[in-house]
């Protein structure tokens, strides 16, 4: 690790819950005035997380706050790999661990909402596994290496060489983020038939480390999205930073445009899109050569 | 940081009419706009910090009340909104009805109308996220833990229950 890949990954530690708070504080804004509402302050997301620290410390089971430390705890290092520039599928790996802590969690209380919000989040990762691992193997054929360091010294963005695996990377975007149409199994907002899902029973604290966990992965998306865009060229850093405001803007109007399909049109159009995109883009990329 | 700047709320219907009901939906709705003080309507006990009652509470949904009061983690406020919430109201001699929300769980602020109005719902829960701070202090110095359910019906049914009775307990009269 050198000393550059150390320092990134400490601003990651520190600045991520930062950053991802002012993103989503920006976007309850902007959400309150697409619904011509005033909407809560820009630090909201703040508070909202200190309160849950706050509060008492209730859990149904034992295992229940373990299950969910350790969501936590592989969501912050799967981030890490990431930005320390090392290999881009242990990254994806580690995360779905995180995410297979958070189902067992769900599972583990043994509550009706829980069970149904971790059956959807399961689906929810069969839905958008394979257009990651796809994204994956994208960036191993434009730049031969599995590795983010090598990915960013490429010498054009490889959205030029990618635009159908961005494509596919987007819309799966919609779904990490817990974005209508895609919030099954859990949403940002409470008034979703199965109420809060998956985190429905996590209270207080617990459910302050399931949030502080869901703002470093959101980061950890942002660059990966970023990624498509960052070349050699020091200057591509803003076309990347531009890229993921734009992305965060798209992604709240199509929050606020589609109402919450059922899982079966999950799995189908992302499959599709997946295939269509993603699979299109492979066979060029490959063929190309 | 005061915990009375992310309040969360949970609205539970009891044996009303509705009409309070519509009202506070109206309050949590895009006109009144509630979220711009940093206030959501979850339907979650486990993540709520003011319970929103409204309607008497009967035989039936008896239960339902405590359970969903036992499962909010400290501090928790409670709002009895309505004048059915407060004392059973218009329904208050029906054979099935035990009371206002305060037979089965302690109760902070009392929210009167009939049907309640969206500006005295605010009023209360303002009032209710002062009494959500002083709570939470107290709870940091190890002073305070709210009554469970059995424990209240315990305190209530000992000693016949004096007004302003229990702790923190206030009056709007918006
Ligand atoms: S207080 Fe009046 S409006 Fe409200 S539930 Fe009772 S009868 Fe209905």
């Amino acid at each position: 690790m050198t000393t550059y890949s150390l320092i990134s990954v400490i601003l990651y530690l520190i600045l991520s819950p930062v950053i991802a708070c002012l993103f989503s504080g920006v976007d309850r804004i902007v959400t309150a005035r697409m619904q011509g509402r005033r909407g809560p302050k820009l630090l909201q997301p703040f508070y909202d997380i200190m309160k849950l620290f706050s509060k008492e410390n209730t859990s149904v089971n034992e295992i229940q706050k373990i299950l969910v430390m350790a969501h936590c705890f592989f969501a912050v290092f799967s981030g890490a790999i990431f930005f320390a520039g090392e290999d881009i599928l242990l990254v994806l790996f580690a995360l779905t661990m995180a995410e297979v802590f958070l189902i067992l969690a769900a599972y583990s209380v043994n509550a009706a909402y829980s069970e149904i919000g971790a059956q959807r989040e399961l689906l929810q990762m069969m839905a958008y596994e394979p257009m990651t691992l796809l994204t994956a193997v994208g960036f191993y054929l434009s730049v031969g290496s599995f590795k983010v360091g090598d990915i960013i010294r490429s010498d054009v963005p490889l959205i030029v060489k990618m635009p159908g695996f961005f494509l596919g990377f987007c819309f799966i975007l919609v779904i990490k983020f817990r974005k209508s149409p895609f919030d099954l199994a859990t949403s940002h907002h409470a008034h979703q038939e199965v109420i809060k899902g998956l985190t429905g029973d996590l209270a207080g604290p617990a459910y302050g480390f399931s949030e502080l966990a869901e703002l470093y992965e959101e980061i950890l998306m942002l660059g990966m999205a970023g990624l498509f865009f960052i070349s050699s060229d020091k200057i591509s850093i803003i076309w990347a930073a531009c890229a993921v405001v734009i992305l965060l803007f798209c992604m709240s109007l199509v929050d606020n445009i589609f109402p919450r399909v059922k899982w079966e049109s999950l799995l189908k159009s992302s499959w599709i899109v997946t295939l269509f995109a993603g699979g299109a883009n492979l066979v060029i990329l490959s063929l190309v050569r | 940081m005061r915990i009375s700047k992310s309040p969360w709320l949970l609205h539970y219907d009891g044996s009303s009419c509705n009409g309070c009901d519509i009202e506070v939906l109206a309050t949590t709705a895009p006109r009144f706009d509630i979220e711009r003080f940093g206030i959501i309507n979850t339907g979650n006990p486990r993540h709520a910090d003011i319970f929103l009652c409204t309607g008497g509470v009967n035989s039936q949904n008896q239960d339902v009340v405590r359970q969903i009061y036992d499962q909010m983690p400290d501090p928790k406020v409670v709002l009895a909104c309505g004048i059915c919430a407060c004392d059973g109201g218009i329904f208050k001699d029906c054979y099935n009805i035990l009371g206002g929300t305060d037979t089965v769980i302690p109760v902070d602020v009392y929210v009167p109308g009939c049907a309640v109005r969206p500006e005295a719902l605010i009023d209360g829960v303002v009032k209710a996220l002062k009494i959500l701070d002083e709570k939470n202090e107290k709870m940091k110095r190890g002073e305070y833990r709210s009554l469970t359910s059995s424990e209240y019906a315990a305190k209530i049914n000992g000693d016949v229950k004096e007004a302003g009775d229990s702790e923190g307990e206030e009056k709007t009269d918006a």
